[in-house]
């Protein structure tokens, strides 16, 4: 008996051994596994035997060759298993540098990108943005920035006038702004102190287009204004911009300037970590007068400003040497960034 | 402004042109002062290896026609032979001789070479050679008694110096003149200041020219001084040179001197022959409407009533006031008496002829920003002193004319200065001991005692009026490299408005859509709205620099539909763009209709296209608007477009962009559209979406097909399968829209309905009576429902 129960337990682990499919494996474990299995049948004999030993023992080696047999099943199921998981992984082999299709992402415009850069700077810095409009009065590009009619400085502006006369107005007096100071004044009419935004913005100038210069650009202004403000607050603003902006190892400095706008002013050069400077913009004490224009007084609080081009820190980031290339709207160049 | 260092440093001792060093030091004090270094250029440098020689005698070489044979002594003792082919030069005559060896500034080493077989020991040089000039024409013929070898720089008097070049800003009108900047710079550098203390004393009878100032607001002083004993000559060699070097010609002494005096005391003034100065005086007057004069430019100038005129006594033109005299009023050889005119104008009356007129002089660009009101007396006895060099019988007249009117600015002014308003705009600790070093040195004098002192200010610093000059004076004395470095604490955090956040997330999700960012010119020609089917109505700007950009935009299509064509024209088809900006169209009130709108275009797609871009934008920032194709945007394809309306105001337009416009863009593709009124788009915050539980039983799909007619908006059906299906529907797709030819004026529209209760599983039951709902709400509506 005994040998029988080995003899169908071998031919079952060569059977098993044999299996090739996780089918293969199911027909198998239906024909030799569990209690209905043939393994399991052999105990259909054991009626026969005559000693209660004898049917100890044959009835034991049996349930030790079902488990043998069921470890063998499962075993082959395992690796069955694996080698169709391998088998079809093999066959669906892909070269993913054989890419057919185009880059699928929209390109936003170089001025957004430095717009946004330079926003999120300001804005870490505790600054709020303030927007205004494109098409703005004498008043507020001009007279309110302490340049009154006649003012030479008005001259070097090269102010683009639009033909809309407002209620009551003097024709030529509407115009589109030189700068985006004209958010300052309206901030500052709108709002008490303390006073700490931005204002970048389209600006427009009576420039033929060459390589540096556009009729219409992009800047971006500060202003500041609270109790106690001081110079030594517009050169550590000035700093600490430049650091986040470009990089800790660089440095600023002020040196004397003038705009109508601002006294003290002050021309700011950024330093590269190589030493060399580049000059970067204006800036200054907000006037006593401008204040007045905003309906502050220059006694209460004091502040200051500072502004420079958009469109040139895009230029400088991405090596554009050609400030048209910019606005030509051109795919080939669109692409690029 | 152009400074000769060597000139610069008889007023104070601010470096040695040969050093480097100093030089820097220099230039970066005024940097610091303000007064931007634009350039530094070294100049008198001299060829090395060129020595004066001596010609000994000249022959001529029969088989050479063009050169002589030339013998020099260089000084050495021995006899050198060169060829050389200038006319100029016979014995005796002293020249420069470029030894062997020598290289010449344009890069050629002089060598032994030989014409005939006959060898050259060196070259003759003109002054062009040696880079003194222009002169081609022959050698340049050195001083007779010059000693031979010796470097002829030295012979000539060149020696090395430095031309350094400011930007002299609007509130300095001082920085126009030498001693205006020498004396700043003294201050900085804490050297001495040495500006001229001219002596010559008036001795000549009394001559007084009529002066007569009719219009006293733009000519607040004239003086007139009469100088006789006047020899018109060259100037003497150390002015003419001074002079070249800061970019003026030469022109002779009287001209010269005139010069001298602007540049170094920023004092523009003008010599006049008395002899042909009519009624020997002066009248200043405005021009009358279309008067002429020629100007010393020779241009015939037509002037208006706002240009200021320098007449003479018998009121003909002579000069425009301030800016340039007449032609007809220059000196000649033969004058022996001048009147001299030191004025002041009204520096924005000078402004106004200078912008109108375009003529810009030196004299202009100093009263443009102020000269000193009250420097003439100086300015006269300098003038006089330095003609005195070249003109030894000069006699300076007393009872000179000196008139003035009511405009002229207040030679005593002053304001009080608060050390703890200094302290408080500048961030300092400076105690009102301080304020007298940083400012007496300028000219800026302090007096009183206390917290708060008096400054008198400058005559020559009429850009100073109030507290505040006087604080950026102390700032720049002081060094705005010491005003420290702290950052303010803002009260607040900082923050993007909703509305900016907004326009940020529109951005992302255009460009995740595959959409490019487009900035086009948003000056347009006065017949590109026309062209874009839009209305023609729009803002002009009334001095354009051409005229194809003198409309201002009241749409950002027609810059977009550009740049379609542009990529088209470059084979880039089927581009995608979008603009975010402003539009201008005209409105009453203090300013026009401004406002900000997006535009998106899409080459080479249809309608629906732009429909599905709306669709994501209003998904990811919620709002909406209904879609009206009976109300076609003008410029946009008029069955394939609808106005996107909100409320009862239109937000934007749909659809795409009319043939006839298309083709006058000379666009070939079909182009799909939307444009968004972003003002009211963006204004908008949307509460946050609420969320709706999603349900575990399982849910079932339902196909429904519905016969619409052509003329009932796929917009009802879907709303009459929403209700239909009632509050069982989650999600609905209109997967199908198939037009029969053979059955036109309706289209079939297949729509999935996916159907889910939250509570239970939904039955046969359910379903069928669901069915019959959207059948009936499709009956209601006009519809067949086929199954």
């Amino acid at each position: 008996m005994i040998s029988d129960i080995t003899a169908a337990r071998d031919a079952a682990l060569a059977h098993i051994a044999q299996a090739s499919s996780p089918d293969d494996v199911a027909a198998m474990t239906t024909r030799y596994a569990g209690k209905k299995g043939e393994l399991a049948g052999l105990k259909k004999q054991l009626g026969s035997l005559e000693s209660i030993d004898e049917k100890k023992a044959a009835g034991a080696a049996i349930n030790e060759a079902i488990a043998t047999v069921d470890a063998a099943l499962d075993e082959r199921r395992t690796a069955v298993a694996a080698a169709a998981v391998a088998a079809q992984v093999e066959a669906e082999r892909l070269d993913l540098t054989e890419y057919i299709g185009k880059p699928a992402r929209g390109h936003a415009h170089l001025v957004t990108q430095a717009w946004e850069r330079l926003e999120d700077v300001f804005v870490g810095m505790g600054f709020r943005v303030a927007e205004g409009p494109e098409v703005e009065t004498d008043w507020h590009n001009f007279e309110a920035l302490n340049m009154g009619e006649g003012h030479p400085a008005r001259g070097e502006f090269d102010t683009l006038f639009v033909d809309h006369v407002a209620p009551g107005g003097q024709p030529g007096s509407t115009l589109l702004r030189t700068h985006t100071s004209p958010v300052q004044i309206r901030t500052m009419l709108d709002q008490a102190p303390p006073i700490y935004i931005i204002a970048p913005g389209r600006v427009f100038r009576r420039d033929t287009p060459d390589a540096t210069h556009m009729p219409v650009f992009h800047q971006i202004e500060g202003l500041v204004v609270d109790r106690d403000i001081s110079m030594a607050d517009l050169a550590g603003t000035i700093d600490a911009f430049t650091k986040a902006f470009f990089g800790k190892s660089w440095s600023s400095r002020l040196r004397p300037d003038y705009f109508p706008f601002t006294e003290p002013s002050a021309e700011f050069d950024i330093q590269r970590p190589d030493g060399s400077w580049i000059e970067l913009g204006g800036c200054g004490m907000v006037h006593p007068n401008v204040l007045r224009a905003g309906g502050i007084d220059p006694e209460e609080y004091s502040g200051f400003a500072f502004g420079f081009g958009i469109d040139r820190m895009a230029l400088m980031r991405h090596g554009v040497d050609d400030l048209r290339a910019m606005y030509a709207d051109d795919m080939r160049f669109v692409e690029q960034f | 402004m152009k400074l000769l260092l060597s000139w610069l440093n008889e007023y104070g001792d601010f470096g040695d042109p040969t050093d480097e060093a100093a030089v820097a030091r220099a230039s970066e004090a005024l940097t610091s002062l303000g007064m931007e270094v634009e350039s530094i250029d070294p100049i008198g440098d001299t060829v090395d290896g060129v020595v004066t020689a001596r010609i000994l005698r000249l022959e001529s070489h029969p088989d050479a026609a063009k050169v002589q044979r030339v013998y020099v002594d260089a000084g050495d003792g021995e006899e050198r032979h060169v060829w050389c082919g200038a006319d100029n030069i016979s014995a005796d005559d002293i020249v420069p001789l470029a030894t062997l060896g020598t290289t010449m500034p344009n890069g050629m080493t002089i060598e032994r070479r030989g014409i005939l077989g006959i060898d050259s020991e060196g070259m003759l040089c003109s002054a062009q050679e040696l880079g003194l000039g222009e002169d081609h024409s022959g050698i340049r013929l050195l001083p007779s008694q010059t000693p031979l070898g010796m470097p002829y720089g030295d012979a000539l008097g060149i020696t090395p110096d430095v031309l350094i070049e400011i930007n002299a800003t609007r509130n300095r009108p001082d920085a126009w003149g030498y001693v205006g900047v020498a004396r700043d710079l003294a201050a900085k550098m804490n050297v001495a200041f040495r500006p001229p203390e001219p002596v010559f004393d008036a001795v000549g009878d009394v001559r007084t020219p009529p002066v007569e100032i009719v219009d006293g607001d733009r000519c607040a002083r004239f003086t007139s001084t009469v100088l006789s004993g006047v020899r018109v000559v060259e100037s003497a060699d150390w002015m003419q040179r001074r002079l070249t070097a800061a970019g003026m010609r030469p022109i002779s002494n009287v001209v010269d001197v005139s010069n001298y005096v602007m540049l170094e005391l920023n004092q523009p003034n003008h010599a006049y022959d008395v002899e042909t100065l009519g009624g020997g005086g002066f009248r200043i007057r405005l021009a009358s409407e279309g008067e002429h004069l020629m100007t010393l430019d020779e241009i015939d100038r037509t002037l208006s009533s706002d240009d200021l005129l320098i007449c003479d006594a018998d009121d003909t033109p002579i000069g425009v006031g301030g800016v340039m005299g007449g032609l007809d009023s220059e000196i000649s050889d033969s004058t022996t008496t001048v009147a001299l005119e030191m004025a002041w104008f009204q520096p924005v009356g000078i402004g106004r002829t200078v912008t109108r007129t375009g003529l810009r002089s030196e004299a202009s660009q100093r009263f443009e920003r102020g000269v000193d009101p009250f420097g003439m007396p100086n300015a006269i006895t300098r003038f006089a002193e330095l003609l005195a060099e070249t003109c030894p019988d000069l006699v300076l007249h007393a009872g000179g004319s000196d008139e003035r009117s009511a405009n002229l600015p207040d030679e005593n002014r002053s304001v009080d200065v608060r050390i703890s308003n200094v302290n408080r705009i500048l961030g300092t600790s400076l105690s009102s001991d301080d304020l007298a070093p940083l400012l007496d040195p300028i000219g800026y004098i302090v007096s009183g005692t206390g917290d708060t002192r008096t400054v008198q200010l400058p005559t020559w610093r009429l850009d100073s009026t109030a507290e505040i000059d006087v604080i950026e004076e102390i700032a720049r004395h002081h060094g705005y490299d010491k005003l420290g470095s702290t950052v303010p604490k803002p009260p607040d955090h900082g923050g993007l408005t909703v509305r900016q956040q907004r326009r940020r997330e529109i951005r992302q999700v255009l460009l995740g859509l595959g959409i490019n960012e487009a900035m086009p010119n948003p000056f347009l020609a006065p017949d590109t709205l026309a062209k874009a089917g839009l209305p023609g109505d729009a803002l002009r700007i009334t001095n354009p620099l051409v005229s194809d950009e003198s409309v201002l935009r009241t749409s950002q299509r027609p810059g977009l539909l550009r740049a379609v064509a542009f990529n088209e024209s470059h084979r880039r088809t089927g581009v995608a763009l979008f603009e975010i900006g402003h539009v201008y169209p005209p409105a009453e009130g203090e300013l026009p209709g401004e406002y900000e709108q997006l535009t998106v275009v899409l080459a080479g797609a249809e309608a629906p296209a732009a429909m599905s871009v709306w669709r994501e934008l209003t998904a990811a920032l919620g709002g909406g608007a209904r879609i009206d194709q009976s109300k076609v945007p003008a410029g946009l394809h008029a069955t394939r477009s609808a106005t996107l309306q909100a409320g009862k105001e239109p937000l934007g337009a749909v659809g795409e962009v009319a043939p006839d416009v298309l083709a006058a863009f000379d666009v070939t593709e079909r182009v799909a559209i939307l444009e968004v009124d972003l003002d009211q788009f963006l204004a908008r915050e949307p509460k946050a979406t609420q969320w709706k539980p999603t349900s575990r039983f399982p849910s079932s799909d339902l196909d429904v097909s519905l016969v619409v007619a052509d003329e009932i908006p796929a917009e009802k059906a879907e709303k009459a399968v929403r209700q239909g299906a009632g509050k069982f529907l989650v999600d609905l797709d209109l997967f199908d829209n198939y037009r029969n030819p053979e059955q036109p004026g309706q289209r079939a529209l297949g729509y999935r309905v996916r159907l889910q209760a939250p509570d239970r599983n939904l039955t046969d039951a359910d379903i069928a009576e669901i069915r019959r709902g959207i059948e009936a709400a499709a009956t209601k509506l006009g519809a067949e429902m086929r199954s």
